[in-house]
């Protein structure tokens, strides 16, 4: 007997879905796409618009003046003198942008969603599910709906970016607030203390170095995600990369790579000195 | 006056309080009630009343109940049932805001582990109750610096709690709650977690702070010392109930049935008094090649006392010198005060019990230092001071 199971129309279904949402998200998207688009050429602009070299000097100042630490400075100055060196500067600045424009959002939906989780435990049962399979669909998989939204171009990577790396800012946040002490809490409680005071004057300043954390957190895995960006659009180093494998020239996609790897340890060292704070 | 009246509270803990109520009415007991509905009994039918500038204490083992019911008279916890009537109103039926006024305006509370702010410093602390209200800065800064100089923190607004001991720590919690001069003070073993000397010193600082500010105090303490001192009356309770409520005295001398007197028996006075919660701190001590007989005899002038613990650098115990041999040591010029020194004397261990210290202390002119396991002094007791502890405890001597 040859009976066959109908396939279950699941591919179709999600595609009825995003077309719905593109259809009628188009305010957000669009919201989105000007938010995003401006953020990057503001910030290209102004670091494009001084000369490389006061850049850097200006830059190893910032690091130097935010962690106060010797061995990071002198390899702020060196790493990014490198980077000039190699020709790679625009690539940088672009790739920084769009890591901070990325991240900037992220933070600023995570870290709301993240208070709301810690003080609602509904919510966090709801969002939690969400953010594991958010941090366990492969990078890839992101591009796909950025793409119907906002077609090819760094908006749709800056958004698969955003998606990408804001569940550890809403982890950490939720994490940090539920670890106040509970007797803080009551103390402020039994002073009188309304929800917003308790939050402002007590929980956030309590957990403010593990939401630190994970902005680190999130930065790092924006910083992961350029090389993938750069297949739909975004410049910057992962273009440089991605560009390089395609001509199948191993040393200029070293040459990429190895910014990347500056850029990253420098973005980390400055964060974590933040987060301990 | 009765400031705080308490009818019939309870405090059921779980999913299912109703059920669990119903069988608290038909005089279910704790266990029972939580092998059949899982709920947990926290505070069964208590009633009593706090008069005005009274302390009262609500003493009981750990699993009582009693902390439970401290935080159901400022609804930290939700009562089940029941009423609290503070100052006249019913405190159960204030809504959300009422109730926060209310606890702004009526309650200080002070916390068993201080419960201090860590990213705040010590004045800003004992500011909180007054940001919260939104009191004026200058205003606020004033009365968190009157507060400390009440508790003997002055001049350490500036440092952060961990840059403090615990009794300090814990006398900042104390300022927090007198900042706002709050009518009632709530106090869930507010000395508990500190060393017993310094838990002794702020027994009595309470006591004498509240001579002068008379507040209506509910002090929590599973320490039947503590609560003899302090309480005007005392609330015993025992899985979640009350099992008597009087006066020092009554408590002592009029247990009200079996498990009281038990209690009263366990804590027969010179048994349970131990050379920890007799002793002193030591007025002064010489130490050993530092100090000559003219400066022992100094410390013993100013001291007015006739004799001193001789310790090594390290603050073990190595002897005792009485003023007649160290004026004799002065006369003769000698420079060095180890001829003077007696080393064969009587030491005891924290938790040697009064009943043995009697007998000790009757062939003896000195006084006894209680030393830990590595021969460090950590207090003395002198005769007067046995006498007295007992006395005050209402025990026969």
């Amino acid at each position: 007997m040859n009976f066959e199971l109908p396939r279950i129309p699941l591919g179709e279904g999600i595609e009825a879905v995003l077309d719905f949402l593109v259809k009628h998200l188009a305010f957000a998207t669009k919201a989105f796409s000007t938010v995003a688009d401006q953020g990057i050429r503001v910030m290209e602009a102004a670091m494009m618009a001084v000369h490389p070299v006061l850049m850097i000097i200006l830059l190893t100042g910032i690091v130097f003046y935010l962690t106060r630490q010797r061995g990071v400075t002198v390899f702020t100055f060196l790493g990014m003198g490198l980077i000039w060196n190699l020709g790679l500067w625009s690539a940088t600045v672009s790739t920084l942008s769009l890591v901070l424009v990325a991240t900037l959002i992220a933070i600023s939906i995570g870290i709301p969603i993240g208070i709301f989780c810690a003080l609602n435990s509904h919510a966090y049962s709801a969002v939690r599910p969400v953010l594991d399979f958010m941090q366990t669909l492969p990078a890839f998989v992101y591009l796909i709906p950025a793409i119907p939204f906002f077609g090819l171009g760094r908006v749709a990577a800056i958004f698969a970016t955003v998606i990408f790396s804001m569940p550890p800012s809403i982890r950490f946040t939720t994490l940090g607030i539920k670890q106040v002490p509970r007797e803080l809490v009551e103390c402020a409680d039994a002073f009188g203390a309304d929800r917003w005071q308790k939050l402002f004057k007590i929980q956030l300043p309590l957990a403010k170095s593990t939401i630190m954390g994970g902005v680190n957190q999130t930065i790092m895995l924006a910083l992961s995600m350029v090389v993938i960006a750069a297949m739909i659009g975004a410049r910057g180093l992962g273009g440089e990369v991605w560009r390089a494998i395609q001509r199948l020239q191993p040393g200029a996609g070293f040459e990429a790579g190895i910014g990347i790897v500056i850029v990253a340890i420098i973005l980390d060292r400055v964060l974590q000195k933040l987060a301990k704070q | 006056m009765e400031k705080i009246i308490l009818k019939n509270v309870s405090k059921v803990f779980g999913d299912n309080p109703r059920k669990a109520m119903a069988m608290l009415k038909e005089g279910k007991g704790k266990d029972e009630i939580q092998a059949k509905t899982g709920s947990v009994v926290g505070v069964n039918n208590v009633s009593f009343n706090v008069n005005e500038g009274e302390i009262v204490v609500v003493m009981g083992l750990s699993g009582s109940g009693k902390s439970t019911l401290v935080r159901c008279i400022n609804r930290l916890f939700e009562p089940t049932s029941g009423e609290i009537i503070v100052d006249g109103q019913d405190v159960t039926k204030l809504n959300t805001g009422q109730l926060r006024e209310f606890r702004r305006e009526k309650f200080g509370m002070v916390f068993q582990n201080f419960a201090l702010f860590p990213h705040r410093t010590v004045v800003h602390n004992v500011e909180f109750g007054l940001e919260i209200q939104n009191a004026d800065k200058t205003v606020r800064r004033e009365k968190a610096d009157k507060a400390l100089e009440l508790v003997g923190l002055k001049g350490w607004g500036e440092k952060y709690p961990s840059e403090l001991s615990g009794g300090m720590q814990q006398r900042v919690g104390l300022a927090r709650a007198l900042a706002l001069d709050p009518d009632i003070l709530l106090m869930d073993e507010a000395f508990s977690a500190l060393d017993p000397l310094i838990r002794r010193d702020m027994q009595d600082e309470l006591i004498s702070l509240q001579q002068s500010m008379r507040k209506t105090i509910v002090f929590i303490s599973h320490d039947l010392d503590e609560a003899l001192k302090l309480g005007d009356r005392i609330v015993l309770m025992k899985d979640g109930a009350v099992v008597q409520i009087g006066t020092p005295e009554d408590i002592l001398m009029k247990p009200s049935n079996e498990y009281v007197a038990k209690f009263v028996e366990e804590v027969d006075i010179t048994k349970v008094l131990t050379a920890e919660s007799i002793m002193k701190k030591s007025q002064d001590v010489a130490y050993l090649n530092t100090d000559g007989p003219r400066a022992a005899m100094r410390k013993m002038k100013n001291n007015a006392i006739a004799s001193l613990f001789v310790l090594d650098k390290e603050g073990r115990v190595h002897g005792i010198v009485f003023a007649d041999e160290v004026a004799k040591l002065i006369e003769k010029g000698e420079k060095n005060l180890e001829p003077a020194i007696i080393k064969d004397i009587a030491k005891v261990k924290p938790d040697t019990p009064a009943s043995e210290l009697f007998p000790l202390m009757q062939g003896i002119s000195h006084p006894v230092a209680v030393v830990d396991e590595n021969n460090k002094l950590k207090g003395i007791i002198v005769k007067g001071l046995l006498m007295a502890a007992i006395a005050e405890r209402g025990g026969n001597v």
